[in-house]
């Protein structure tokens, strides 16, 4: 279940606001379809990223899927923890397993994202 | 017999002082290193490698070679690989002093011999592929396509066309795209019909005047031959593109149709595929390349040239005139040239149209035995290879593709290549090759029925039978251990 | 087998090809020949050809004549390592997937550096996928500095593969047969990918890799080192000296001439970068009883996944060669190896010295050296070289054979040539060879 205080894109990524400061991470619906998760690769701090643009990969045994922003705005926080334990994804993918926290350029963007029914929607017609 | 306890690793069975090779006591005059190399540039000592014997290193690799699959030893329905026997008389006679001891930078006077059979090979392969021009350059099938890749660019380019695109249909190999990337071209996917063909259509709107090359695999990796490929190289000469052929499959046609007159203008041979290189637990290969006349003068060098003098032929080494340059260093894994050459000459014309109406017929008569257990979901009849598929047994019976393939291995079968092309569920690609026999092939069909009577708990923990069960590829992949360490 | 197939001939089985694409007649081809025939047909081509049992090899360039051990044929001539494939199934896989392991590490001990795949297809295209995985690194694209001293057919591979990459090659003249760092370190800016040094060089020289490379981390580049494995044998180590990335050719360890293939590529790196290499890496792990093996790793690396983003397009390795090259090593360990580069470098220096003394010969350059060196003949190289064939000796090759130099050197590069000498020849070889050149 999608939670429902949450902002998605159809590419699974998740936004949680606050203020200016957004967190992103991707849905557990993602999380499952890829299985047996392998790697992450995460941005820096202070890389500046543009809705839309490729900002990491996740990479299992046999596939590997590109992240994309789902707001623009400035990396201020990464996930040091998940690297070292991708399982945080696969048992939180809505909270310990969250990606990145970025400074919003463009707060206006969110409000295209879609709600948790719509994403669910999304789901549940294959995307 | 396998000795299952012999997996220590080189590192862990080395004993201090342990020495294998000797070498002579110098015989010259002998100075310090320093006297010879600067201090700052010296080891501070020689590398931590393994102390062992020689009877422990023969022991050792001796053990480990046992725990393989080959084809001298099991049946290798790979898929896509065209896992042929290898003549024994081709490691005798590449290994003749005069071969195996010429080095690449001697004299053109002393190699005439070599320079002699690899001339007749370039004409040998021209010549099946009905494109003249050869190439024996490249390293392996994917060096092939980006070598052919950087010919068009500088033809084009010669020409003043701007043109930046090359197409591929989805199911093309992998390597296409990754070797059309290095070559700097823009990569557009086809999606293609649901029965795995090219769609006209499709290809139709995306070619333009910025079309490079259509890459194509024919006959293709579903096993069937691309009907439409007279129209698709006619589509494509009228946008000024040029078409590639993707000579993976060649063991379906060789002698009966050419690349050269369905219309490609370039291809690649893999020679440890089809002419019987070995596969080398996983090289080395070579992947000549050969292409119309009108691309000849863009060709990597050194190519062999022949001229007569005196009656004589003289062969030299020399360098299209608009040549890309090198895409390696030296002249080309000759050694392995050198066994498709001996390939060639022990078949002839009819011997080499007989390897393909034979791999044919051994692939349908497998596609034919298995039809109601592994039902194949496109064509009617195969080429070389066809790919099944295990979706009926896994909706039915809970049996994957996969657990057929990894049961396989207890039946001292190497598994088929599973999983590839996508656009079969649950596929099962498999290549008998010409030089398996009818029992061989009817014992395996029989195998595959009676895994496909086995439960399917006990078939996905298979194998049962082998050194290992099956890897925990997360684990490889999440804790990389890429070297031992102490 | 046609009736279960259930068609009348074989030739119905060629139904989907259509018929006017079919070939007409029987290929050209030279016919058909029995083993007896085939035997006699390539003794006959093979006795046309002087190899180095017809005469004394000095030849260099990248390839040498060291020895091989009879035990390095044998193993690797046994049918489950010969003629299986990519070990797919590691399950069936086990004795190619272990020895590819044991050759990543026998690599990374011989290196320094940290990982190593498991093979590339030989030492040029291995030095340009070094700079491709540079350019990935450092998300540099626009310019690559090589000393001049790099072989110049690696050279001309480079040149041939980033040419629709937008990428500038600088080449720091090397005119007295190596580099002079602050010239180097003039041309590395905050555009370049990469430098790359090899040491010992194509001229045999030494170059100052540590120097170059300590700039080339100033400014953002990666080092990348073309070694001789031999020469580590002695010589300090490519981690060692600062590089990022490790290619050489490996034909010497194990592999015999065989005319100009195949050979060994191989690529070592720092940890850091293992998700940017090209080819194949074996990782160890458990099965399921948690015993412990060997499976291909890192595959969404590859071509099969990643399409035209893979970290190349290379999707083999030479795993017969690194096969031989894991056997080699095992069989002389740290003192044989030692031994092996001692004796190339002490038999070198000694060849050097007769040459220098033969009238007509000097030293082209006046540097250190590792097991090969350039000797000038006033006059014509070529000559010198067909003076020594006829006695039964090769030396070369001679440097104005790559057109690379012969732009570079102008006519010096036709009074150039290259001598060799490894641990297989001998004083007598030596002298009877300055000998001959003395008449």
């Amino acid at each position: 279940m999608a939670p429902v205080n949450l902002k998605y894109a159809k590419t699974h990524e998740w936004l949680s606001l606050n203020g200016d400061v957004g967190t992103i991470g991707i849905s557990d619906f993602a999380v499952k379809e890829l299985t047996d998760l392998v790697y992450m690769g995460l941005p820096n701090v202070g890389k500046t990223l543009n809705i839309g643009e490729v900002f990491g990969e996740i990479e299992s045994v046999k596939a590997v899927s590109d992240l994309y922003a789902p707001v623009s705005g400035e990396v201020i926080e990464v996930n040091s923890n998940l690297p070292n334990d991708l399982d945080l994804l696969s048992k939180d993918a809505f909270g310990k397993g969250w990606l990145i926290k970025i400074r919003l350029s463009n707060p206006g963007e969110a409000a295209s994202l879609l709600d948790a029914a719509a994403y669910e929607r999304e789901c549940a017609a294959g995307h | 017999m396998r000795n299952r306890q012999a997996t220590n690793l080189l590192f862990e069975l080395s004993q201090l002082g342990r020495r294998a090779a000797r070498y002579p006591a110098c015989d010259v005059p002998a100075r310090s290193l320093a006297e010879m190399l600067p201090t700052e540039l010296l080891a501070e000592q020689s590398p931590d490698l393994p102390e062992l014997t020689e009877p422990d290193v023969i022991r050792h690799f001796t053990n480990l070679s046992t725990l393989n699959m080959s084809v001298d030893t099991h049946f290798y329905p790979l898929g896509s690989c065209t896992m042929k026997y290898n003549p024994k008389r081709h490691e005798r006679l590449a290994s003749l002093p005069g071969l195996i001891d010429l080095h690449p930078y001697q004299d053109e006077a002393s190699q005439q011999g070599m320079l002699a059979i690899l001339f007749e090979l370039q004409e040998m392969l021209g010549e099946i592929a009905g494109l003249p021009a050869v190439s024996l350059q490249p390293a392996a099938g994917a060096h092939g396509e980006m070598t052919a890749l950087l010919t068009a660019a500088a033809y084009f380019q010669d020409r003043g066309e701007q043109r930046t695109k090359v197409l591929f249909p989805q199911s093309a190999h992998g390597t296409n795209p990754a070797s059309a990337a290095i070559a700097g071209f823009e990569c557009v996917q086809l999606k293609g019909r649901a029965d795995g063909f090219v769609d006209l259509d499709e290809l139709r709107d995306n070619l333009d005047d910025k079309t490079a090359v259509f890459m194509i695999t024919n006959p293709n990796t579903l096993g069937l031959f691309e009907r439409d490929i007279a129209k698709i190289a006619h589509l494509l000469h009228d946008v000024g593109g040029l078409v590639y052929i993707d000579g993976a499959n060649m063991n379906a046609i060789l002698g009966i149709t050419r690349p050269g007159d369905f219309g490609g203008d370039m291809m690649h041979y893999n020679v440890h595929k089809t002419f019987t290189g070995p596969h080398g637990s996983g090289g080395p290969g070579a992947g000549p390349i050969a292409v119309r006349d009108f691309l000849a003068n863009y060709l990597p060098g050194p190519i062999v040239s022949r001229t007569q003098s005196g009656g004589a032929d003289r062969f030299q080494l020399t360098t299209p005139p608009k040549s890309i340059g090198r895409v390696r260093s030296q002249f080309g894994n000759v050694g392995i040239l050198l066994r498709g050459y001996l390939y060639l000459r022990t078949l002839g014309a009819d011997g080499l149209k007989a390897v393909s109406e034979q791999a044919v017929l051994n692939a349908n008569y497998l596609r034919a035995k298995l039809a109601d257990v592994l039902p194949v979901p496109h064509g009617e009849r195969c080429m070389h290879e066809f790919v099944a598929s295990a979706e009926k047994s896994k909706s039915e019976r809970g049996i994957t593709a996969l657990d057929i393939a990894k049961r396989l291995l207890d039946f001292g079968y190497y598994a088929p290549t599973v999983y590839f092309p996508q656009i079969v569920q649950e596929a099962l690609m498999i290549e008998p090759t010409e030089t398996e026999s009818q029992q061989t092939l009817d014992a395996f069909a029989d195998t595959i029925r009676t895994i496909l009577n086995e439960s399917s708990e006990f078939l996905h923990n298979a194998p049962h039978d082998t050194p290992i069960s099956r890897p925990d590829e997360v684990k490889a992949g999440r804790q990389l251990v890429l070297r031992w360490k102490r | 087998m046609l009736k279960t197939v259930g068609v009348k001939s074989v030739d119905e089985l060629f139904d989907q090809i259509p018929r006017e694409l079919r070939l007409d007649r029987p290929l050209h081809l030279p016919p058909p020949l029995s083993e007896i025939e085939l035997e006699a047909h390539l003794r006959d081509l093979a006795s046309q050809n002087v190899g180095a049992s017809g005469r004394v090899s000095f030849l260099g360039g990248g390839i040498y004549d060291h020895f091989v051990p009879a035990a390095v044929d044998a193993i690797a001539g046994r049918s489950e390592f010969y003629t299986a494939y990519t070990p797919y199934q590691a399950e069936a896989s086990q004795g190619s997937l272990q020895a590819f392991f044991e050759y990543q590490t026998l690599i990374c001990e011989l290196t320094g550096m940290d990982v190593s795949n498991a093979s590339l297809y030989e030492g040029a295209s291995a030095m340009v996928e070094a700079v491709l995985m540079a350019m990935r690194v450092t998300q540099r694209r626009g310019k690559v500095v090589v000393l001049g001293s790099v072989h110049p057919e690696y050279r001309d591979t480079l040149t041939t593969y980033v040419r629709h990459l937008g990428c500038e090659i600088i080449v720091v003249p090397t005119p007295h047969g190596t580099a002079d760092p602050s010239d180097v370190a003039r041309q590395i800016d905050d555009r370049t990918a990469a430098v790359i040094v090899q040491h010992p060089n194509f001229f045999g020289c030494l170059e100052s890799p540590r120097e170059i490379f300590t700039v080339a981390k100033q400014r953002g580049a990666l080092s990348i080192s073309v070694f001789d494995p031999i020469s580590l044998g002695v010589l300090r180590r490519p981690a060692e000296d600062g590089a990022d990335i490790a290619v050489a050719e490996g034909q010497s360890l194990g592999i015999p001439l065989q005319y100009g293939g195949p050979y060994l590529g191989i690529l070592a790196c720092r940890q850091e970068f293992v998700r940017q290499m090209p080819g194949r890496l074996v990782g160890e792990t458990v099965d399921r009883h948690g015993k412990r093996c060997f499976v291909l790793t890192l595959g969404t690396r590859e071509q099969h996944i990643r399409r035209e983003r893979a970290t190349s397009n290379v999707c083999t390795n030479q795993g017969l060669l690194a096969l031989r090259a894991t056997v080699y090593l095992s069989l002389l360990g740290p003192r044989g190896l030692h031994e092996v580069a001692e004796l190339s470098c002490q038999k070198s220096h000694y060849a050097a010295e007769q040459l220098a003394e033969v009238s007509g010969l000097e030293l082209a350059f006046g540097g250190p050296f590792f097991k090969e060196f350039v000797v000038r003949s006033r006059g014509n190289a070529a000559e010198v070289a067909r003076r020594a064939r006829t006695a039964g000796f090769d030396i070369g090759p001679a440097l104005n054979r790559f057109p690379a130099l012969a732009v570079e050197f102008g006519s010096s590069a036709n009074e150039w040539l290259l001598v060799a000498v490894t641990e297989s020849r001998t004083k007598n070889q030596i002298d009877n060879l300055a000998n001959a050149l003395r008449k």
